[in-house]
């Protein structure tokens, strides 16, 4: 589309920037590098989830055609563990700690067990990719298979195997919120109370593009650069210089370059990329490693995995009294980048949902099991919340013998701005919540759905509709919270704009963007902001070497938070301008305005000069203001003063095959509330992956371990099944807007909206369906056709 | 995922073809539309040290009538079926057998020889062949010989077809007047093939009666079976509602039902009662019946 410097970008469903070079095949992804002098790595990973180490024997692999080294962990001296990015402990001041984490040890490449089933012991060097995996089967591992634990209920019972001896039951941490007495009184005096087990299935991430990393060490001058599938380089070359490999961070350029998605899974720091890293400085050559699916099946950080006892309290007529919530968070073998923090800080403060809830308490325990490590997976935390109430709402209702939807109707927390201070310690930003729902509600026509329902099951027809009214906490900040609450960084970002002499723009931004679009949401912040068209932006982001810093791109913050740190840079760029201007305008820089891409002194008309005169004369500056320096360039750290809470209302319809207990969603509508909006269609892109996802959950996906070998049974994707466009109905959806007071352009962030909300909606529609059976709640996800089926059946049975 | 290494061979016709078989023997493997093997050998299940490529080979691929039988040749392609005029006036449910398979780069690179020979317990052609009666031409070194589809399958992932032999063509009789056919299957949720999947063939007499039922179940168990319980419950009856609920309770009889993360035994058993039920259903309504 045309894109004048007129138009205002901001708001506008212009079409993506980087499409174009994604869908002709010609996005450079970390597998696409060619250096000379390439080695591959080939990792050799446990067949087995728990499993001591006796011997390794490489010499056969060594021997191999095509070999140029075998590493173990007996190799790596003097590299450290991988750390955890958060610190759940007491004497950290951490809020709500009962029991300290337990900061296990987790070495690139064990040595002494392996403790779930990929877990790497050996890599092996070749001049060849074929050469290193074929050369990877023939290293002999001295197994001593021992008893494992995969079972998230399991894993901290009496007599479970023990998997660190510095995590004694297995536990990892106990941690609370919320108010333990006031909550135990509320439920005495309740009329209705209901308690339900709720369990939030494992997951795998699944990005298109599996996990890569090259590393290449310049012998001469000492650099090392690693190219990963990274969410967030800064960090990884932090945490990966700093705590790992000990090595100075100003000689390591850490590049993302395009990234085929992550929704969470490449935030964290991995064995891989720290080995490649490793084995580059010492063999002086440059290392890649690429990773199979199977091996994105077993060894990128999977999601969610809690088992949760949920109590919910009520009055008669369906006020909610109080919220009690008992969480066993499975965190998987070791402690992944920021795994301590999902089931905590990013679960129990969301739990206070859209409603005014007077009391909560919630205690979760984390546990380490044989299986893959668990860390944030889109939503982190907030759908695992969301789930709970929103589920545990409607069990609620049913028990009040309330409609579901007159209900939440009751409890809303009513319209505010500003801060609402939830029972869970963090303050909303603003809301209106009976909004969002009550446009739900007509887009629905959700009487005319009950009549249809009612007659629908007089013919035996088990139709059912399901809701969800949730929150979400995006652009987690400030820094000096975060940091008390455990954060090993810092959460703002990082936004500099380069203008050139010819008035072209360049913005560095510590965003990543793997999918997000940046490349043109933050450019139609630009172009509005200086005035200028589009195609005079450019965006980079993705590399150490040139963004100054960058906390990167999880938690729906790119907008919000490093949109922000964009926005104050153009304000300082324009602010200069403005000096230069009013030198070239004679007059006095008080008294210039700047819209449209002209500097114009107030009131006199015609007595302008454009953005790119004043670009050129700030790199050309003959005639330029006394003691102002030359150039025009600014950089920005933005730190938020809070969260923003967007939120919404989603409700989905189904309908149950009696005789196979398969599900046919037969609509699901969205009412979305993320503030201020840059790209509507970047952000229904956004919304639609977002509610496939969490349909996912609900009806396919489960990453599932075998209880006896601890074998991950579905470990491909001819196993675990991922949504496919013809399961999923046309989507209904619109928006409200209410700006977030936190940030100038009023943004909430978008990303997640659709896993928190869809995931509560379909399962609630199933059980609601089921009802005329005598069903009054589901325990596990996803709702496959044969757990419906055996439902119906021991429904029927039951009667 | 890469496979360990081998040697790749494109004959040009199937005698080449059968010399190279001949030679490597248990060596080699042939490749059709590499969508059952090439998984197999990027996991490492399968290492063949040959490849012998099929696809260069003239005269294996199109489908063609042949008096009452439809002729496709082995290297036909799924999409070739789904999408072919002939198919699709002659013998429609070949074409949406056709159509349910996988996903449209499974169909247009998989072929009906290969999904044949591979013989897959949860595929979808096998039980459409045992429904519609079809026959196996296979070629060796000393000529053609013919397999009936009953003595084709013989276990899982294993047929009839001779260590010397290529599957060379597939002949499926067209359906006699008064007949309908149908297959129905519910797929796993992520690959497509059958969870279970049942193939109905029905041909009614003169007073609208079943003079013919032939009943073919996939997914279930280790190999595709004919519903023999099925069709004798048919047989002779005025197949009403009644009556096809009564014949399809027999469609798990002779399956040897294996449990997995689909299901278990007992709700495969189901399935295979539903999907009898309504393949029935939807054949008698296709016969007119
Ligand atoms: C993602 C995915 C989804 C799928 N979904 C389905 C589904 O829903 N339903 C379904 O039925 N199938 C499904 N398939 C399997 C697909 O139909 C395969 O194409 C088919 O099973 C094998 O055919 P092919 O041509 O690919 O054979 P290949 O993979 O090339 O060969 C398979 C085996 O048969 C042997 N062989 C091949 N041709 C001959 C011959 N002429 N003579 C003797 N031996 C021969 C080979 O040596 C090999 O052992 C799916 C496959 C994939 C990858």
């Amino acid at each position: 589309m045309a894109t004048v410097a007129a138009d205002r970008l901001f708001g506008k469903s212009i079409k993506r920037r980087e499409d174009p070079r994604f869908i002709t095949g010609r996005g450079q992804y970390v597998d696409d590098l060619k250096l000379l002098g390439m080695t591959y790595a080939a990792f050799v990973r446990s067949p087995h989830a728990h499993a001591r180490i006796r011997k390794i024997d490489i010499s056969a692999a060594t021997r191999h055609p095509g070999v140029v080294a075998v590493f173990t962990g007996k190799d790596m001296t003097g590299v450290n563990s991988l750390p955890c990015g958060w610190d759940l402990r007491k004497e950290k001041k951490v809020p709500g700690v009962m029991q300290d984490l337990a900061i296990v040890p987790h070495m690139p490449l064990t040595s002494d067990a392996a403790r779930h089933v990929g877990d790497p012991v050996a890599v092996v060097i070749a001049d060849s990719h074929e050469a290193a995996v074929d050369a990877a089967e023939k290293v002999q591992v001295d197994w001593e298979p021992l008893p494992a634990v995969t079972i998230t209920d399991k894993a901290a019972a009496p007599g479970a195997p023990k998997l660190h001896d510095g995590a004694p039951g297995n536990v990892a941490f106990k941690w609370e919120i919320g108010d333990r007495a006031a909550t135990d009184a509320a439920f005495k005096g309740a009329a209705v109370t209901v308690k339900k087990r709720i369990v939030n299935q494992r997951l795998v991430a699944n990005a298109m593009e599996p996990r890569a990393c090259v590393a290449r060490y310049e012998d001469a001058t000492g650099d090392l650069t690693l190219w990963v599938t990274s969410q967030n380089p800064h960090v990884h070359r932090l945490l990966m210089c700093a705590f790992v490999l000990g090595i100075p961070e100003h000689k390591v350029r850490v590049i993302a370059p395009d990234v085929g998605g992550g929704f969470g899974s490449k935030i964290f720091l991995y064995n891989e990329e720290v080995v490649c890293s490793w084995i580059s400085r010492r063999l002086k050559r440059p290392v890649r490693w690429t990773a199979s699916r199977r091996e994105a099946y077993l060894t990128d950080a999977h999601g969610r995995d809690h088992v949760t006892d949920a109590e919910i309290a009520l009055t008669r007529d369906g006020k909610i009294l109080g919220l009690r919530v008992k969480t066993t968070a499975n965190l998987g073998a070791y402690l992944s980048t920021f795994a301590p923090a999902v089931p905590t800080f990013l679960y129990g403060t969301l739990l206070n949902g859209v409603y005014a809830i007077p009391a909560i308490h919630c205690e979760v325990t984390g546990v380490f099991s044989n299986t893959t490590a668990v860390d944030a997976y889109r939503g982190a935390g907030r759908p695992e919340a969301c789930y709970v109430l929103e589920r545990i709402v409607e069990a609620g209702a049913r028990a009040a013998g309330m409609d579901v939807a007159d209900l939440r109707k009751k409890n809303f927390i009513p319209k505010f701005s500003g801060a609402f201070q939830t029972q869970v310690a963090v303050v909303y930003d603003s809301g209106d919540y009976g909004a969002a729902w009550d446009r739900m509600l007509q887009m629905l026509d959700y009487r005319k759905f009950r009549a249809e329902q009612e007659a629908a099951r007089k013919q035996g027809r088990l139709l059912g509709i399901g809701f969800s009214a949730y929150i979400e906490a995006c652009s987690i900040a400030p820094s000096k919270l975060v940091g008390a609450l455990g954060a090993g960084a810092g959460l703002y970002e990082s936004g500099k704009v380069r203008v050139h002499p010819t008035g072209m723009v360049t913005v560095f931004t510590g965003s990543h963007s793997h999918g997000q679009g940046h490349e043109t949401t933050f450019a139609q912040i630009v172009a509005d902001k200086l005035g200028i068209p589009i195609e005079q932006v450019d965006i980079v982001h993705g590399d150490t070497g040139s963004v100054a810093f960058g906390m990167g791109t999880y938690g729906s913050r790119s907008a919000s938070v490093g949109g922000t740190a964009i926005l104050m840079s153009l304000n300082k760029v324009i602010e200069k301008g403005k000096k230069i201007a009013a030198h070239l305008l004679e007059a006095s820089p008080g008294d210039i305005d700047f819209s449209g891409g002209e500097f114009r002194v107030k009131g006199a008309p015609g007595k302008s000069v454009p953005f790119g005169a004043v670009s050129l004369t700030a790199y050309v500056p003959h005639n330029y203001p006394e003691g102002l320096e030359p150039g025009l360039e600014e950089t920005s750290f933005y730190d938020p003063s809070n969260f923003c809470f967007p939120f919404g209302a989603h409700a989905c319809v189904v309908e149950v095959d009696r005789d196979t207990g398969n599900i046919k969603i037969l609509r699901y509508l969205a009412v979305d509330d993320v503030g201020n909006v840059i790209n509507p269609m970047i952000v229904d892109g956004m919304v639609h992956g977002g509610i496939a996802q969490g349909v996912g959950q609900a009806l396919w996906e489960g990453a599932v371990y075998d209880g006896q070998s601890g074998q991950l049974v579905t470990g491909s994707l001819m196993d675990y099944a991922l949504p496919k466009a013809d399961m999923l109905p046309m989507y209904e959806t619109d928006r409200t807007v209410t700006p977030t007071p936190v940030n100038p352009m009023g943004i909430k962030g978008a990303g997640e909206t659709g896993t928190i909300a869809a995931t509560p909606a379909v399962v609630n529609a199933v059980v609601d369906a089921l009802a005329p059976l005598g069903v009054d709640h589901i325990e596990a996800m996803p709702l496959t056709a044969e757990r419906v089926w055996k439902i119906i059946q021991g429904a029927k049975s039951a009667r | 995922m890469y496979p360990a290494a081998f040697e790749y061979h494109a004959p040009g016709s199937v005698k080449e073809a059968l010399g190279l078989l001949g030679k490597h023997k248990d060596d080699a493997k042939l490749l059709a539309g590499g969508h059952s093997l090439i998984p197999m050998m990027k996991l490492r299940l399968a290492q063949p040290k040959h490849l012998i490529d099929l696809r260069k080979v003239p005269g294996l691929s199109g489908i063609k009538q042949d008096g009452n039988v439809l002729s496709i040749g082995a290297m036909t392609t799924h999409w070739q079926v789904e999408s072919s005029a002939l198919v699709k006036s002659k013998l429609a449910v070949m074409s949406e057998v056709a159509g349910l398979i996988g996903d449209p780069a499974v169909r247009n690179r998989g072929t009906v020889g290969g999904s044949i020979a591979h013989a897959d317990p949860a595929a979808d052609w096998p039980a459409a062949m045992i429904a519609l009666g079809a026959e196996m031409v296979c070629e060796g070194a000393k000529g053609r010989r013919t397999v009936k589809v009953d003595d084709w399958l013989k276990g899982l992932m294993s047929t009839a077809v001779g260590e010397d032999e290529i599957l060379v063509e597939i002949r499926v009789p067209v359906l006699p007047a008064s007949s309908g056919a149908a297959y129905l299957k519910f797929p796993h949720p992520a690959s497509r093939f059958a969870v279970v999947g049942v193939a109905a063939a029905v041909t009614l007499d003169g007073k609208g009666m079943c003079a013919k039922a032939s009943v073919g179940v996939t997914g279930a168990g280790t190999k595709a079976v004919r519903a023999k319980g099925v069709e004798a419950g048919c047989a002779g009856k005025k197949l009403d509602a009644a009556a096809i609920e009564a014949a399809a309770s027999k469609a798990a009889e002779g399956v040897d039902v294996q449990a997995d993360l689909q299901g278990s035994v007992e709700y495969k058993s189901h399935l295979c009662r539903v999907f009898a039920k309504r393949a029935l259903t939807e054949a008698v309504k296709r016969a007119g019946g």
